[in-house]
């Protein structure tokens, strides 16, 4: 089974605030971290884009190009590009470092909610409203995906990539994996919208948050439910979830103001991480190390497992 | 032995260096890598490499050309002291190395000299001659001085033959003895025998009588066969007209002939005969008389013989002495084969064989006799459909034509019913049985003839009467359908002319059904039997009947008002069918009950087959799971567009459309469903259910709104609505679920969530958006519950 064992030594939970970054470029609506970890993309309602250092926390790039605010980002393996998607229907692939448009690409019929590069950063994949994902290729000059995956209902929420697979979450309340390697789709009903999507770092299992306020750790390969994590709210809002660093804890936001950390294998509610009055819009955990980010209204939180002394005065 | 082989070491003679020897423990050799492969000069300096469009290796001093100069031209200069050398250029001077070279355009190669040349001409040398002879002293003389003067050289392999003792006109090789002599000679005849000079071997048996028996012979010499290439534009054989010949003395004895091969012994005949006249100078012949300069005129009046002439073309065989030269085997057998001669009597060209086999003649036969009215204009009669015509008009053309253009059957053999087949054969119908009931016996006859009585009693009572042929008890069924078409018809309604013919092709059949159609009107209920074609076999007849009544079912009348407005399209298009994707997802129902259970897995998961983009694959470093197939996503299959499927949506929608369009308008992210729909399970699950159902709808929906409004594009929200409401008004409580939440949220603010829709809201509900929006702060204010920091960015 898909159990990671469990670690000897208790593993560390980000819940010392490290910084707050005031963003300025409205609600953030989306933070993640680059593929490092070293850097925070943050996607703002006034149609930016910002690229933040996580250790100083200070901004390096503002990417503006994008019609309407931006809902999505993801960087490259390799930090080179980045692309990132819309209200405006568009997905845009940028130069990271020039911080121009490498391309603009249309063709969704709503807003896109989620992008995502492959591991080699040759095709972006983004889900819309729409109810489609699109897979755009990112070496050819074509402005047409090469595919477009309309298998869903209703619009996509959530989706991920891994090597070969594709996990694609959709409002239809049904969990989409397609694999390419088999020539294959699988369709898991969840029966509740869903909110997010995401895999687990070993790839066995795939984790989804759904609007019943409700968090499934499900096997991969069979699509039995492995752990079931509820506490938090989410009824309405698109939150992610998340796992942690090392696949012991599985994360999410919540209506609530908190994020939720449960305990993998128990499910038992560990920690409620208070991190202010609103909804958490958005979280991403960093890949390597125990390290937070959470997004609420206008601002991005970094939480790391020990508390860093100067670190809470730039905020 | 073995010493001998050791001192043959010492004996052997080294050339080049040696290759070092392998070493066993030695690591394979590294490839020189490409920065570390030089190439140098013939100095030894290196090269630099530029590309082969930059010029290749640099040249010369700092990539000059091989000069210190390079490009630049060395100007002139000449001094009192150093006079300027007259530099005589030869083409070598400004050709490179490598032209020199054996590849090259000008290769030196190593040539013979004149001395060990062969004796064969040279061609080219004779060409110069002949050119420069016309300048000579003498024109059109040909080296006659030169040979005057030229001394007598013989090439060396002649100086060596005659030190050996060879003389002119012998052969070459050892010296024989008699009996070997004549024994080769015979073994030559053997083989080309025929082509032995016959004096020849006569003169030497003469010889051989008195020849001492210790003299040797030296051996015959060998008479070169000279294969002449052909460079002339003549036809084969032929030689051209020799001038000599022509006008000189030859005219009167001898006929020219210009096809003769064996040159040589022609002109060593004609050559004979010359010899022996007296020779004319000037012009002569019969047409010119005599000139006062002859002393001969006994041939004034001359006189051609035939004998002049070949009669056969090429004359008799050769009897070249080609000495020694085995002839080719066709060319030799060529003389036995009587055969042949028969057949092909004239000579046969050198090069050419006689076929072996006889080509067959082609017999031809002649054509046929074209009848004596016919007339080879084809006239294309006019195509006339009766139906378009008026009955007065296809009379008239019927009496004048004798018929009208028919619709010749297209359908193929298996379409046609055993008396279309016997009408078109020009058969007469079967006297026999028509009926396996004929053929039983009159006690069987009787009892089926009862029980069938009895069923009759039995359906009178309940429907339709039964016809007397339907005996299997799925016809019982039927039996409502037959009723239905009856109800259908029996009406006053269109008449027959302008309902639907669903037969066309089968004008035949189309009949009875015109019949069939006809009867009902009249509200027989014996129409369908009675219509049938009764010498058609039972089992055509029941297909027959199972068709009429179901097309009668479907193609019932519409209004007549209605049935004028459309009319058929002319020719039918394959749109009978709708692309569906091949597996479908199992039942919700299930899946929903097992939601509740916990029960994920099996229950919940499908699995169906999926064909990525082959360039997705590549992308994603995969292989094409589908090598073969073409397909992109979902295997698609063509469904019947009257399928049950179809209907069964069809008939659902109608039931859901009552309330349905409350879940069509509304996502699941919707907090307004969940307000009409307290957190129910099962409700939930029925709006999850009816909403695809609608979904299902919409799309038709769609597709018939395509045909009407001009772009393609999905319907925009406010049409749908507006189409919806014009369908069925929704109840009152939709409206208020919708609409009673915005206003409770304009009201009071702090509930949150239901203003707070993000992203998700489905484009249906867009109208409830917008309303939103105007009354509350913009959407990006609307998502964070906090104030709304784009618009009042002073707060922080």
């Amino acid at each position: 089974m898909a159990f990671p064992q469990p670690r000897p030594q208790v593993p560390q939970l980000p819940q010392h605030l490290l910084r707050t970054i005031e963003c300025q470029q409205g609600a953030v609506r989306a933070v993640r971290f680059n593929a490092d970890g070293n850097y925070v993309l943050t996607c703002g309602s006034d149609k930016s884009l910002k690229l933040w250092s996580v250790s100083r926390g200070t901004l390096l790039k503002t990417y503006t190009g994008h019609g309407y605010e931006v809902l999505d980002v993801d960087s490259s393996y390799d930090n080179s590009q980045l692309c990132s998607c819309s209200s405006d229907k568009t997905v845009i692939l940028w130069d990271v470092a020039s911080g121009q448009v490498t391309r603009k690409l249309r063709g969704h019929a709503g807003k896109v909610n989620c992008v995502q590069f492959n591991e080699e950063a040759t095709v972006m994949l983004s889900g819309s409203i729409d109810g489609t994902v699109r897979c755009w290729d990112t070496r050819s000059r074509r402005y047409e995906p090469i595919q477009i995956l309309d298998e869903a209902r209703d619009g996509i929420s959530s989706l991920k990539v891994s090597e070969h697979e594709l996990l694609i979450g959709s409002v239809d309340g049904r969990v989409r994996l397609y694999d390419l390697r088999m020539g294959q789709l699988h369709v898991d009903f969840i029966g509740s919208p869903i909110t997010c999507v995401c895999f687990s770092r070993d790839g066995q299992c795939t984790l989804s948050s759904s609007l019943d306020s409700t968090v499934r750790l499900l096997d991969k390969s069979s699509g039995e439910m492995l752990g079931e994590y509820s506490g938090h709210v989410n009824k309405g809002y698109k939150l992610d979830c998340c796992l942690s660093d090392k696949d012991t804890h599985v994360l999410s936001c919540s209506e609530d103001g908190h994020v939720y950390f449960w305990d993998l294998v128990e499910g038992s509610l560990t920690l409620k991480l208070p991190v202010g009055k609103a909804v958490v819009q958005s979280l991403s955990f960093h890949p390597t190390e125990p390290r937070l980010l959470t997004a609420m209204e206008g601002h991005v939180q970094v939480w790391g497992a020990e508390p860093e002394d100067a670190a809470v005065e730039d905020g | 032995n073995m010493a001998s082989d050791e001192d043959s070491d010492e004996d052997f003679v080294t050339y080049g260096t040696p290759l070092e020897p392998l070493e066993e423990d030695e690591p394979i050799r590294k490839p020189v890598p490409v920065h570390e492969q030089t190439v140098k000069d013939e100095k030894g300096r290196y090269k630099r490499f530029h590309g082969a469009f930059t010029g290749g290796f640099s040249a010369g001093y700092f990539n000059t050309v091989g000069s210190q100069e390079g490009w630049t031209p060395s100007t002139f200069v000449s001094s009192r002291q150093q006079k300027a050398e007259r530099q005589n250029a030869r083409p070598e001077d400004f050709m490179d190395e490598e032209d020199f070279s054996e590849h090259g355009i000008a290769p030196r190669e190593i040539v013979t000299t004149e001395d060990f040349a062969s004796e064969r001409k040279d061609q080219l040398k004779d060409k110069a001659r002949a050119v420069s002879s016309l300048a000579a002293l003498i024109p059109g003389d040909t080296g006659l001085l030169e040979e005057l003067i030229a001394p007598a050289r013989s090439s060396i392999g002649v100086e060596l033959l005659r030190k050996m003792g060879w003389k002119d006109g012998q052969g070459v090789g050892p010296r024989l003895k008699r009996r070997q002599r004549k024994q080769n000679t015979d073994a030559v005849k053997v083989h080309g025998g025929a082509l032995l000079p016959s004096g020849s071997e006569e003169s030497e048996d003469e010889d051989d009588e008195f020849a001492p028996e210790n003299v040797t012979f030296a051996p015959k010499d060998v008479v070169p066969v000279d294969f002449t290439p052909k460079v002339d534009s003549h036809g084969l054989g032929y030689r051209g007209l020799n001038p000599l010949q022509a006008l000189g003395g030859g005219s009167e004895s001898a006929h020219i002939n210009l096809f003769t091969l064996q040159s040589d012994r022609t002109s060593s005949l004609f050559g004979d005969r010359n010899s022996g006249q007296k020779r004319r100078g000037g012009i002569a012949g019969q047409a010119f008389g005599v000139g006062a300069m002859e002393n001969e005129d006994a041939d004034i009046y001359h006189k051609d013989s035939m004998s002049n002439y070949d009669t056969v073309l090429g004359g008799e065989e050769p009897g070249d002495g080609l000495y020694g030269w085995t002839a080719p085997q066709q060319y030799t057998r060529k003389k036995n084969d009587s055969k042949r001669d028969v057949v092909y009597l004239g000579r046969i060209l050198d090069g050419f064989t006689l076929a072996s086999q006889v080509t067959e003649i082609k017999t031809v036969y002649p054509p046929p006799d074209l009848p004596r009215d016919y007339r080879p204009v084809h006239y294309f009669r006019p195509v006339v459909d009766l139906s378009t015509v008026s009955p007065i008009v296809a009379q008239a053309l019927q009496a004048s034509r004798g018929h009208l253009s028919q619709d010749a059957p297209q359908q193929g053999r298996h379409s046609l019913d055993s008396s279309q087949r016997r009408d078109m054969l020009g058969e007469t119908p079967l006297q026999g049985p028509s009926s396996v009931f004929e053929l039983l016996g009159s006690k069987d006859r009787e009892r089926l003839n009862e029980i069938r009585s009895v069923a009759k009693e039995q359906n009178k009572s309940s429907t339709a009467p039964q016809p007397d042929s339907l005996t299997s008890p799925a016809k019982t069924q039927a039996s409502s359908e037959t009723q239905m078409a009856l109800n259908a018809w029996s009406g006053p309604t269109a008449d027959a002319s302008k309902t639907f013919k669903p037969f066309q092709k089968n004008p035949q059949k189309q009949a009875r059904y015109d019949l069939y159609i006809n009867k009902l009107k009249k509200g027989d209920k014996e129409a369908l039997e009675s219509s049938l074609d009764s010498s058609m076999t039972e089992w055509e007849r029941g297909r027959e009947r199972d068709e009429f009544v179901r097309a009668a079912v479907l193609y019932k009348p519409s209004n007549s008002s209605l049935s004028s407005r459309f009319t058929r399209s002319k020719n039918e298009d394959d749109t009978d069918s709708v692309e569906v994707t091949r597996d479908q997802e199992n039942d919700v129902d299930d899946k929903q009950a097992a939601v509740k259970m916990k029960m994920f897995g099996k229950l919940t998961r499908d699995t169906f087959e999926w064909h990525p983009e082959k360039l997705l694959c590549k992308r994603f470093n995969v292989p094409d799971p589908y090598p073969g197939s073409s397909t992109v996503g979902m295997p698609k299959i063509k469904r019947d567009k009257y399928s049950v499927f179809n209907f069964l949506t069809i008939t659902d929608s109608s039931h859901v459309s009552r309330e349905g369009p409350k879940v069509n308008k509304k996502s699941r992210w919707d907090k307004t469903g969940k307000v009409s729909e307290p957190k129910d399970p099962l409700s939930a699950f029925l709006s999850e259910t009816r909403s695809e159902v609608s979904v299902a709808k919409q799309i038709e929906a769609g597709a018939k709104n395509q045909t009407d409004s001009s772009h393609t594009e999905p319907k925009t929200d406010e049409e749908e609505k507006e189409e919806d409401e014009e369908e069925v008004r929704p109840p009152m409580d939709l409206f208020k679920a919708i609409f009673a939440s915005s206003s409770d949220e304009k009201s009071s603010s702090s509930s949150e969530e239901d203003s707070e829709e993000e992203e998700v809201a489905p484009s249906t509900s867009e109208p409830i958006q917008i309303s939103a929006e105007t009354l509350n702060p913009p959407v990006s204010a609307q998502i964070t519950p906090a104030p709304d920091i784009s618009k009042v960015p002073g707060i922080i």
